[in-house]
């Protein structure tokens, strides 16, 4: 009974809450509008909203005067990179802890969590400092490790989380009929965990994209992701509205496409299974 | 199922994943606290030796460390109020029957995908730029004058910046958790006479407990770190108005390579990180028993 509700009531909360949807999205779609324009019309007072000369003229210039797409390749590499290289790690560790728990399980996983915690501003000078005695700094692999470091933690507890849901018996069967460990993971668990995995996968290249610590601090030049290149927009290059609004666009549209796919999966991975 | 031979396995299994982490955690950890009691300037090579607790106070009695707690917190807690109190109200909303519910969810939840960088030029240059920026032409158009928002007040400017990203996040959980509340409960309670305030107030939030304290805590750990936001709109600035705990360290780290005394801010950033670490533990490790 209390569900039926008025058509009337239905259209008023349908208003409000499109109207606040898109002030918060407004700044987005702003950008988006502004990267079509010519510099001279994203400046213009007061501003133009639609009725414009659209041109995709500050994607071309981005591009050729920007080695945009070098950035953008180091983003991918980093991003998948890193991901691909927690999950190789993480897989056997979250197979330990979901199918062969012991007492101290639980705490292992807090403890992995805690790594988390560290600030990354008070250990910076020591990494730096490693990483050019390494001769790691400003190189690609250098950064995957460390995104791998910072997003293992996670990546083992959502495989855990979703491993949990796999029933033992089935691996266990697999053994009875003579699997060894690695067929059992490879050709048993893994393929029932592939929804699991994937929104694993999807989660962690989003926050190996966007992340803007380390990837701003530990490169230069030759590893500097897209993070990088749009920060360098805050000096007096910043002004060109459109130019900066076209690399902004193209820098978040593909984190922006995965990140409404993989939504509900978000929402279990960011608070490592305390909300479902 | 968990022979002694599985668990051997396990062992080995655990043993990339767990080797790796407390090497990450331990070398750095160990490297700030040495450095932190070190002469060491990567400027002034020739000043070696410890200088014991010399850069801890150093760091504390600088006039800049009361100013950075001070808006550390203020940042961390502005952004909290407005995330969790525009969250549950988001969220609430959302949760109401309302034609193209999916969409709306895929708007709100856009800026958490934005990256630090991209959300802070876009603010910092399209609305809050006195000159051309949004809010100073809505300003002209209602005839005020245009304001200077990150020159005349940088970190109210910087919490709403951090804020736009972090309200989806706030946003997106606490609606997941609303949703999973038995709608027969709601409905009792209206039956029973409850109105809209109480059924709030005594039904939903409760039941929303758990998810806004693990909003606040993860929010919490994250912002803490913020430093991106604040280094390329204002730099710290006017003076250091807009100077948090962390931009505090990374200034020493980055621009004046005092690593001592960067290592000594850089303890203090962790044993305030640990202290709601430890509360965040809690919250989750509750879970994980039921």
């Amino acid at each position: 009974m209390a569900r039926a509700v008025t058509t009337e009531r239905k259209i008023i909360t349908t208003v409000a809450a499109w109207t606040v949807a898109l002030l918060i999205f407004f700044p987005i779609l702003w950008m988006i509008l502004t990267s079509f324009k010519s510099e001279a019309d994203a400046i213009l007072s007061p501003p133009v909203w639609i009725g414009f000369d659209w041109t995709t003229e500050n994607y071309t210039q981005v591009f050729e005067t920007s080695n945009y797409f070098r950035f953008f390749m180091n983003s991918v590499i980093i991003a998948v990179g890193s991901t691909l290289l927690g999950l190789v790690i993480a897989v056997p560790a979250a197979w330990s802890m979901a199918f062969v728990p012991g007492a101290k399980t639980k705490d292992l996983l807090m403890w992995m969590l805690s790594t988390k915690m560290m600030p990354g501003v008070a250990v910076l000078a020591p990494i730096y400092l490693t990483f050019i005695q390494l001769g790691l700094l400003d190189t690609r692999f250098g950064l995957v490790i460390v995104l791998m470091l910072i997003n293992l933690p996670i990546i083992v507890w959502m495989l855990y989380t979703y491993f949990k849901e796999i029933p033992g018996e089935i691996l266990e069967a697999a053994r009875m009929d003579g699997a060894t460990l690695r067929a059992e993971i490879l050709f048993v668990l893994l393929p029932m965990a592939i929804p699991g995995i994937a929104s694993t996968v999807l989660l962690n290249i989003i926050l190996a994209w966007n992340e803007a610590f380390w990837t701003i601090t530990l490169t230069t030049v030759d590893a500097a992701p897209l993070t990088k290149f749009i920060s360098r927009f805050s000096s007096p290059q910043g002004l060109f509205y459109a130019k900066l609004s076209a690399a902004s666009t193209m820098a978040i549209a593909p984190i922006l496409i995965m990140g409404w796919f993989s939504q509900k999966q978000l929402v279990r991975g960011l608070t490592f299974g305390a909300v479902k | 199922m968990s022979t002694q031979a599985s668990r051997s396995a396990a062992r080995v299994m655990l043993a990339p994943s767990v080797i790796l982490l407390l090497i990450w955690m331990i070398v750095p950890l160990a490297l700030t606290l040495w450095f932190s009691l070190l002469d060491y300037r990567l400027l002034r090579p020739e000043m070696t030796g410890f200088n014991w607790f010399a850069n801890y106070t150093n760091f504390v009695a600088s006039p800049a460390f009361i100013t950075g707690v001070i808006n550390t917190l203020l940042l961390v807690g502005g952004v909290l109020v407005i995330t969790v109190i525009g969250g549950i109200l988001l969220a609430l909303l959302i949760d109401q029957p309302i034609w193209g519910q999916g969409y709306v969810r895929i708007l709100v939840i856009a800026p958490f995908f934005v990256m630090p960088p991209v959300a802070a030029l876009l603010w910092k240059n399209m609305f809050m730029n006195p000159t051309n920026g949004l809010f100073g032409e809505l300003s002209k158009s209602l005839g005020f004058a245009p304001y200077d928002y990150l020159g005349n007040a940088p970190l109210l400017s910087i919490i709403v910046i951090v804020a736009w990203q972090w309200l989806p996040f706030a946003a997106l959980i606490l609606l997941t958790a609303l949703q999973s509340l038995s709608s027969e409960e709601l409905e009792a309670a209206e039956m029973d006479g409850a109105s809209a305030v109480s059924r709030f107030w005594y039904i939903m939030l409760p039941h929303l407990a758990r998810a806004i304290t693990v909003v606040v805590l993860i929010q919490t750990i994250f912002l803490l770190g913020v430093l991106v936001e604040i280094l390329v709109t204002t730099g710290g600035g006017p003076g250091t108005a807009s100077t948090t705990l962390t931009f505090l360290v990374f200034q020493e780290s980055v621009a004046k390579s005092n690593v001592g005394t960067a290592a000594a801010g850089g303890v203090v950033a962790v044993v305030l990180a640990n202290i709601v670490a430890i509360f965040l533990m809690r919250a989750i490790g509750k879970n994980l028993d039921a």
